[in-house]
Formats: structure tokens, sequence, C-alpha cells
């Protein structure tokens, strides 16, 4: 009777990984999100962008159907971080880790999950959500606000070719946004469309949630308001 | 007859590639030794390049501006292209591909390690030591436009930094050391009182005990779920000069790796310790030692005394939102010592060398700007913007600078008591900072050394066992990693491309370009002689 069960449970088990689409062993986002930090993580998740190769590692941003992850400087050749398009997917071995807020991946490996599907996630609008405790629980997604206002525009080193600084605000409340270059570089639309804008403009801003000593969204489109 | 017009034609243009190639890959041929010439011609015009680092400090880029701008008013003749980094590894990676197609930078902002691995490529820097003693164009000399330090002038452990070798191939630009910025408040509040000397013993004492918990999790100290008591930014420093104060192997000026010894471990043991018990982490790790120090997470906070503005509860530079900043009082002090009576810290901060160009002139004309960035205009402005020092005697001996110094907390801007306490603990240390020998490889040493801390920071972290066995597969694994198994014995004059690590995309395309021609060329010849030999039969 025991060895029926343990049959049947196992059963169960590999049922329930192959309908979800995953590998065994392979955490759910909810098993990520409860898993104590410093502890090894295995993910399968989908590739949405990431930011140039630079000696055999590559920063990426991912997401699945139920939450995203920030994979910093996954171990990467340069010919397979050319395969990283988005709607890939992956599977990703690492640490949980936390970086001035940021909670990521680090030190992890990857190999392409093959004959994988695709997942490219929609924005999610979380214009409401800022300035309240709940908008970090969707750290690392790809989002949009509707209607902040450009308070500033400051170059890393006052001129173009680094970051860009984005102040906005909403509400009264101040935020800064960045247009991390190793994503967006000075040839990116965003970039140059930064460089339109004024100080006063009502825009509305796509881009992953990310944090660095609270929101610090890696901003990829904005345009003025409709 | 239109198949062997195409031949020829591909045979032309395989020879106009290959010498477009060829003139292409001078820089990695090399060039003639620079020779300091008779005069500077100042009817000719230059066009120069000057590659410089700030610290994401907007005041530093517009002294480099005003510098360039008030040299350009003498020399009219010169302009000067500044291109602006925050990070020095990626200005060391953009020379290093930049060498092999000779389009370095005239003038680079660099580390005396990074020179090392620049001097790979023959006779790509210029050694200086000619130009500091020519009469007329050398250092404080009669052409010189400007009122340009002699070279007795510049603080002389500082200049020795610069030597590679037996030759000075770089000018100090800045100096910093690191400093160990204490929340006193808290150490107090601990029930310590601080050392006139801080040692380690000390802070590793005080930083356990500021990681006690409540039964909910808080620390006692801080009434916060965040405290990292002790954080260090640059681990490659904290091993490099605790070895230095053990009066333990580093490397040597021969290039011989040392650093896996019996006091290597010991630190890490004492790493893994401290970090067993929640009292240790790193910027690797957690995040900017500012932010945690700022919001009273953290009681010592290492980092360079060139960081200094982020540092306090009333610092004029700060990421963290003004409602998680805590008030206390911050205290500047000298790092952690083994001995004392005997104080020992690193000496680093910027440099400036001189990249070698086909014509001499143009050569001169870095030269000259180079020695423009002694002049005491920009030694105290961009000093004052951190906490750094002036290189030069006459720019610390001038009133202006002493007048500086001495409205220290007049204000938190410009004379921000820890940014200046900063400066004023490396002009009283400076006999007691050493630099690591330079060699070829030496940055990739540096880089091992930290790594080393890193890799047991989290080894701990998360749950490994650091013992004996994991630091001997550390040291091997490092040892490959950093390529040092393959290092011992090389001074910087030994070429070497294995240091550089993998070429550059762009110079494995010119190398396999060029070879490809050669091969095309080749073929093309015997296959020539084959057939007159065909024809001949």
């Amino acid at each position: 009777m025991k060895k029926i069960l343990a049959i049947l449970l196992t059963l169960v088990a590999f049922s329930a990984f192959a309908v979800m689409g995953m590998a065994e062993g392979v955490m759910t986002y909810a098993d990520y999100a409860a898993a104590e930090m410093d502890t090894e993580v295995v993910i399968e998740t989908y590739v949405q962008a990431h930011q140039s190769w630079w000696d055999n590692k590559v920063t990426v941003y991912t997401q699945d159907q139920d939450g995203a992850y920030f994979l910093y400087e996954l171990a990467c050749s340069e010919e397979d971080a050319a395969k990283l398009v988005p709607g890939t997917k992956i599977k990703v071995t690492g640490y949980k880790g936390q970086w001035a807020g940021e909670v990521e991946v680090m030190d992890g490996t990857f190999e392409f999950v093959e004959g994988g599907d695709t997942f490219i996630a929609e924005a999610l609008d979380v214009t409401e959500l800022l300035g309240t405790e709940e908008l970090i629980n969707h750290q690392n997604k790809f989002v949009s606000f509707k209607g902040l206002t450009l308070e500033g525009v400051e170059y890393k080193n006052g001129e173009p070719g680094d970051d860009i600084y984005l102040t906005v605000s909403y509400n009264g409340q101040s935020y800064s946004f960045c247009v991390e270059v190793y994503l967006t570089g000075p040839d990116s639309d965003v970039y140059k469309a930064v460089a339109e804008l004024q100080a006063g403009d009502v825009v509305d801003v796509e881009g992953f949630l990310y944090w660095y000593e609270g929101v610090n969204t890696h901003v990829t489109s904005i345009a003025k308001a409709q | 007859m239109i198949t062997r017009r195409m031949k020829r034609l591909a045979l032309l243009l395989m020879l106009m590639g290959a010498m477009a190639l060829l003139s292409g890959c001078h820089g990695s041929k090399g060039l003639v030794a620079f020779e300091v010439p008779d005069t500077f011609d100042e009817s000719r015009t230059h066009e120069i390049t000057f590659w410089a680092k700030n610290d994401t400090n907007m005041t530093q880029v517009a002294i480099y501006e005003k510098a360039i701008e008030d040299f350009e008013a003498l020399y009219p003749n010169i302009s000067v292209n500044l291109r602006l980094y925050t990070d020095y590894g990626r200005i060391y990676n953009d020379v290093i591909t930049n060498i092999s197609t000779n389009t370095t930078p005239n003038v680079c902002i660099t580390y005396p390690d990074h020179i090392a691995t620049y001097m790979t490529g023959t006779n790509s820097v210029v050694p200086l030591d000619a130009l500091f003693d020519d009469e007329d164009y050398g250092l404080g000399g009669r052409m010189v436009k400007f009122d340009s330090p002699v070279q007795e002038e510049i603080v002389p452990k500082f200049l020795e930094e610069c030597v590679i070798g037996d030759r000075h191939y770089a000018l100090p630009y800045m100096r910093s050391t690191e400093a160990c910025y204490v929340n006193k408040t808290y150490v107090e509040a601990l029930g310590y009182e601080l050392p006139e000397v801080l040692t380690w013993d000390f802070v590793w004492e005080v930083a356990d005990a500021a990681a006690a918990k409540d039964e909910e999790g808080n620390y006692l100290l801080n009434g916060q779920k965040v405290m990292i008591p002790f954080i260090y930014k640059s681990t490659d420093n904290m091993m490099i000069q605790m070895l230095r104060q053990k009066g333990a192997g580093y490397s040597d000026a021969e290039g011989n790796i040392l650093i896996f010894s019996d006091e290597t471990k010991e630190i890490l043991e004492t790493v893994a310790l401290h970090t067993s018990r929640g009292a240790f982490s790193t910027f690797k790790i957690s995040s900017y030692p500012a932010n945690f120090l700022n919001a009273g997470q953290c009681v010592f906070a290492v980092d360079s005394t060139a960081g200094a503005t982020w540092m306090g509860s009333d610092a004029p530079l700060t990421d963290i939102a003004e409602d998680k900043l805590v008030e206390f009082e911050t205290v500047v002090m000298p790092i952690p010592q083994f001995d004392p009576e005997n104080p020992v810290m690193i000496s680093q901060g910027p440099s400036v060398c001189i990249f070698n160009k086909e014509d001499p002139q143009e050569v001169m004309a870095s030269w000259l700007f180079t020695q423009y960035l002694l002049t005491n205009d920009v030694q105290i402005a961009y000093a004052s913007t951190e906490g750094y020092v002036p290189v030069t005697a006459k720019a610390q001996e001038s009133a202006e600078y002493k007048d500086y110094i001495a409205r220290c907390g007049e204000d938190n801007e410009l004379h921000y008591d820890v940014k200046i306490k900063a400066s004023q603990l490396l002009m009283d240390q400076t006999e007691n900072t050493f630099v690591t020998p330079v060699f070829n490889g030496s940055a990739s040493l540096r880089d091992a050394a930290g790594q080393m801390i890193e890799e047991v920071t989290k080894g701990v972290r998360r749950k490994k066992t650091v013992d004996d066995a994991f630091i001997e597969k550390l040291y091997g694994d490092v040892a490959s990693l950093y390529r040092l198994d393959q290092q011992s014995g090389r001074s910087a004059s030994t070429v070497d491309s294995g240091a550089l690590g993998p070429l550059p995309a762009t110079s494995v395309i010119l190398l396999a370009a060029l070879c490809g021609t050669w091969a095309a060329m080749g073929l093309y010849l015997l296959i020539g002689v084959l057939r007159k030999k065909k024809a001949k039969r």
C-alpha cells in the first residue's frame, strides 16, 4: 500500500511539473519570493531584456506569468548573450541576494530551455501604486506609469554618454528613475527621447521596476502624455 | 577574361586591405621611443584627447573643463578634448582596446597597476624622466607658460609611486587613502570608548556586540531590521593592507605571487568568523557603506577618503531618502591596525600618464597639459571636491589651501568637516602609506586579493563551511581565474598578452583579417609558382 502511495505521489508531482511546464527542482515564483536571502535558487524564467555583455557576464531582466527577476552578472559567453532575445526561456541557478534594496539572483549560471515556450510581458500599469508599500511586490516587472511630471533630467557626467537620472513626480511625491546606459545606450530611442523633454512635461513611462534605495525604474520608453 | 580581371582586382584589393591593416596595426607593432624635441613648435596646432575619471561629482567635471579652458588660453595652438569616465576599470579596458590600433588617448588618468599593462605595447607609454628634466619645457621649465611645480615640489612619496622599473611613467594627480568612518554615538551606546588608534581587535569586538538582536529580530543598537556593523568598500585594499600590517607577503617587484599564505588564511578565517556573527559585509554583497552608515545601520564604514562627502548625517551628497537619515556623530579615523604603534595604510588616487604618438610635438603638447594639471589652481580646486590631498607641497603649503583646511566644519558644503578631516588624515599619515609593487599582472593580483574576502563572506552567508578545504579550493580557483598560476616572476617590462585577458573582439577581427590577407597573398603566390611549374612540364 505504501509503495502504491509513493508511486502515486511521484506521478502527481511529475504531472504537476508537466502541467506547469517546469523541470523538477525548479522553484515557482512564490517559492523564490519566500526563499531566504543567500540561499540557492533555481528558476525557469523568460528573458525580457538584458544589459550589454561584458567580461563573460550579462545582467538580465526576466519575468514569468507570476513575477520578475533581476539576474545580476549572470555568467555568460558573448555568443550566448546574443541569443538572450526577449521571450527566450532559460533555467537559472544562483543565489538570492539583496543589494541596496534590489532583490536579485547573484552568481548565477544558466542554460537555455530546449523547446521551451516563450513569454513577453505586457507592461503592468502601477501608477497608482507609487508611494505605497504594495509597489515593491512588483519589483523587477515590466511596468508603466501614466501622467508623471518630469521634474528634472541630469546626465551622470553632465553630458550625454552615461546614465541619465530622471526625477519624476506624482501626487506631489518625487521619485528617481534612471535611463541605464548599459540597457539603453545613447543610440536607443529612449535615450534620444529624453533629450527632447523639458522639466514640467507630463510623461508616460515604461521600464523595469528596479530598486536602488527605493524605486528606481530603469526606463525603456518615455513620451509626452497624450 | 572577366574572371582574370576579377582576380587581379581581388589581388589589388587584398594588397590595399593588407596595407591598410598594417598601417592600422602600427600601434601593435610598436612606436619609436619618444625623444624630447629641442623646442615646442607653437606655430603648429594639436588636438589632444584627455580621458579623465570623476567620482560622479559634477564639480570635478567643471574643474576639468575649466582647467582645459585656462590651458587653451595659454596655448591657443593646443585643443584638448575631454572624455569622462566614472570608473577606472572602464578606462583600463578602453585603453587596452585602443593600444592595438594606436588610438589611445594622449593623456589619461590611471593607476600605475594599469600602466604596467599598457606598457605591453612597445613604447606605448612615454617615460617622463627626460621631460621632467628638460630645462625649457620640464617641471618648472623656463619656457612653460604657467607656474609649474619643480620636481622637488611634488610630494616625493607620491612621485615614487609613479616609478615602474627604473623610470617615471606617470605624474601623480590626486592622492587619497582609506578611512574608517565611525558612528561614535553607537560605539559609546555599546559601552565602548574609541581608542586613539583603531585596532582590528577593537573593531571586531564592537562589531560583534552591535550584531545583537532582540527576540523579534530587531537589532538592539538601532531598533531596525537592518544592521551591518562593519562594512568594507574595497576588499582588495582590505586584504592588501592587512597583509602589509602583518608583515606578510603579497607580491614582490619581480611579480612573484606571495598571497597564498598562512597569514592570508588567518585573515580569511577571521573574516568568516565575524561574518557568521552578522558583524561584517562588503560593498559588493550589500551596497555602499555610506548608505548604511547614514541610515544608522552601520558602526564602522571603511571607504576611500575620496568618498568623504557621502559620509555622515550631514553629508552634502547622499543616495538615501531624507527620512532614512539618522543623526549621529561621525569620527574619521585611519583604518584599523594590527600594530597601533606603527600604523600602515594604502596610498591611492589617480595618476596621469601620457601615450606616445608618432609626432613628438603632439607628445609635447600632451606633456604641457599634464604639467598644467599640477598647478595650484587645478590641484587645490580638485582636492577640495573630496577628501583628496594635492600632490604638490607647493599647493599643500599655499595660503589658499591652508585657509581651506582651517575652515573645517564652517559649512556642510565646501568646508564639510568629515571631508576636510579625511584630507587631513592623509596629510598626517603620508609617511605611513604604501603602494604595492607594480608589474604586468599586478592589477589581476589586486582583484584576486579582494575576491578571496568576497568569496569567504558569501560562503558564510550561504551556510557553507569555511574550513581548510574551502580555503585550499579557494586558493586554487582564484589562482586559476586570475591566471596567477602563470604569473610568477613577471616584471613590468615583460610583454605577456596573457595578463590582458582575452583580446577584444575588434582586435581579434583585425588580427584574423590580417592573417587571412597574408594567407591569401601567400596562397596566390604559391598557385602562381605551381602553375609556372606545371606549364614547364
